[in-house]
């Protein structure tokens, strides 16, 4: 049971590590690598804001320009961007909080409830996760043609519900930070497993939910390929396939390009600057459950 | 600890039960009732993702299998063809081509990435380190840029004529490189942004199981005057070999899905991702057969054969991992 109160983050960021004084060279190897993540955004900046010029000019120009605002109207101009984004922004939350939610019920039951069948339908979640869903990409294309469904947003955000992943991290946070005696006293209380959930279970779990449906946000703000394959008209774009046509004139216009890259992370960027620490936390968290 | 962890939280549970009003307890004629939507109750839960992962997740990839054994045009006929498909990706140079690509990617990104995630994680596992929560955050920036985005600016970092790579290589005096012109060339530009998007993540998965390692251990060493070097050979490196196992089995699996990165780094090179298909990998020849060539059953069939990949991927983990435990 201890290790239910270790496996909380805050508990670990607080143990662990070497100890001693921590050396210039640690900071120096630590600041490159800082360095290194954030540099190709920021170049994406600094050559929307400056203009091609600042890859033809010798040497090639390595601070911000000031027309950032010019090339950012010019991307809401050129392709449908603000639709995209709102596409962007209704399909990544729809399917958080949505799939945080089925994934959490059906992870309270895998965890604890009892019932003939679970360990086999868990084993298939299990072993389709361990598959990527891109090499069943033509029959998923078919079933969503089947429905009707090609060029329209429930394409993806109905698939997107179900990730064999969500159900796996929740059965896990489920069955580790719920103890049994709180589920047997809650019983004892006359609780049937519907209120278990909602009053009991979901609340602990909330935070791990949260994680979850943060993962899931930037996975499906960041998908390239299905909405690609199943999008054909650009108002229904999401904002990556709507850089994708813009990259398509990089050699004609490359601050576009690079002004539409920039302005389809920002959103994400900003969402990360708030809840970037829990995010942290719970893929730390996830390391070991996984 | 447990006990008082746990009773606190019970507490208030029963309170928050009690007081729920009158759905909170039922009235006994009920009770016979409930059981049998208690017995019923988990399907219904497990119900409304298990539609969805059936019909969108299980249902496709065995269905896979089935298209794979057709001649399957989605707008005219699906013509039953046996294993005719296969015998054409044996025999398809393209198919084999994509495959090195694959596998040269996977490993020209993996290695030096996760070599480089290790030392970062190190560096990271001190618990005396100033600004250890900016570190992190920062670190898992490329992770939430999109491929498309990283894939459009890395082809602008790695340009023939205008790249920041070509003019630090002037600097040196070296010949600027075409890089997207040559197989090797374009594996370095798409595993240079493979392994920027994942090197951060994997930092921290790592750093995970570091802290995971007591304190003690490390300590115990100190005193017995073991350097920083021989800490992280001796220590750091045999602790952390279930996870160094999972992540290169992520890493496999993410290198088959390959697609994005060779598919925006030269938009002008189409879906073959150049005229030689120097960068074309298994899932972009996927998407060219299936959605480019509208051949479903010949597409379907390179499904089947990425499945296989990642069932001799899953078994080679599995020896790996028993052989590991093993030798403890």
């Amino acid at each position: 049971m201890s290790d239910v109160i270790e496996r909380t983050p805050v508990r670990r960021r607080a143990r662990g590590g070497r100890v001693g004084r921590v050396g210039w060279p640690t900071y120096l190897g630590l600041s490159l690598a800082v360095i290194i993540s954030v540099f190709p955004l920021y170049y994406m900046f600094v050559i929307a804001s400056v203009g091609a010029q600042a890859v033809t000019s010798s040497p090639p120009r390595l601070y911000p320009g000031l027309n950032f605002f010019d090339v950012a109207a010019k991307v809401f101009e050129t392709v449908p961007f603000l639709a995209s984004l709102a596409n962007s922004v209704l399909v990544s939350l729809t399917i958080a909080v949505v799939a945080s939610i089925l994934c959490a019920l059906a992870g309270f039951a895998f965890a604890k409830l009892d019932f003939p069948g679970r360990n086999v339908l868990f084993l298939i979640v299990l072993l389709t996760m361990t598959v990527p869903a891109q090499l069943s990409v033509i029959p998923q294309y078919l079933i969503v043609s089947w429905l009707n469904w090609v060029d329209t947003l429930q394409a993806i955000i109905v698939p997107g519900l179900a990730s064999a992943f969500g159900i796996f991290w929740m059965r896990q946070h489920m069955a580790t930070t719920l103890s049994d005696e709180l589920i047997q006293a809650a019983r004892m209380d006359g609780c049937n497993s519907w209120q278990l959930f909602w009053r009991i279970a979901f609340p602990i779990v909330r935070p791990a939910a949260f994680v979850l449906g943060l993962i899931n946000f930037t996975a499906v703000w960041n998908d390239f390929m299905w909405p690609f394959i199943v999008l054909k008209s650009p108002e229904l774009f999401t904002v990556q396939i709507a850089i994708k046509q813009l990259q398509a004139n990089r050699s004609i216009d490359l601050a576009l390009a690079m002004g539409g890259s920039f302005l389809a992370t920002l959103p994400l960027l900003v969402v990360f600057f708030f809840v970037g620490r829990r995010m942290v936390a719970g893929i730390m968290d996830g390391a070991f459950k996984g | 600890m447990t006990t008082t962890a746990t009773t606190p939280a019970a507490t208030t549970t029963m309170a928050i039960i009690t007081r729920g009003g009158p759905k909170g307890r039922r009235p006994p004629a009920r009770r016979i009732r409930s059981s049998w939507a208690e017995r019923v109750a988990p399907y219904a839960y497990i119900a409304p993702f298990f539609v969805i992962f059936a019909i969108f997740g299980l249902f496709p990839l065995l269905f896979t299998f089935y298209v794979a054994l057709f001649d399957w045009n989605p707008i005219g006929d699906q013509v039953f063809v046996g294993f005719a498909n296969f015998e054409r990706l044996f025999a398809d140079a393209r198919f084999w081509n994509a495959f090195v690509n694959t596998f040269g990617i996977f490993l020209i990104s993996t290695i030096p990435q996760l070599a480089l995630a290790l030392l970062l994680a190190h560096l990271l596992n001190h618990a005396r380190l100033k600004y250890a929560n900016f570190f992190r955050m920062a670190l898992l920036v490329p992770y939430i840029t999109s491929v498309a985005a990283t894939a459009i600016v890395f082809a602008q970092i790695f340009d023939r004529n205008f790249g920041l790579i070509n003019w630090v290589l002037g600097i040196f005096g070296l010949p600027s490189v075409n890089f997207l012109a040559s197989q090797v060339g374009s594996w370095v530009v798409i595993s240079a942004m493979v392994m920027w998007r994942w090197f951060g993540y994997n930092t921290l998965l790592y750093l995970a199981g570091l802290q995971a390692i007591p304190r003690e251990i490390y300590e115990a060493a100190s005193v017995d005057g073991a350097s920083s070097r021989q800490q992280f050979f001796h220590l750091t490196i045999p602790a952390l070999r279930p996870i160094i196992i999972f992540t290169v089995i992520m890493s496999t699996i993410g290198g088959l899905q390959i697609f994005t990165e060779p598919l925006l780094v030269a938009p002008e090179a189409g879906l073959t991702c150049g005229a030689a298909r120097q960068c074309q990998t298994l899932s972009l020849f996927l998407y060219e057969q299936g959605f480019g060539q509208f051949d479903f059953g010949y597409g379907s069939a390179i499904g089947v054969a990425l499945f296989v990949i990642v069932v001799v991927a899953a078994l080679i983990n599995f020896f790996l991992s028993t052989r590991t435990r093993g030798e403890r």
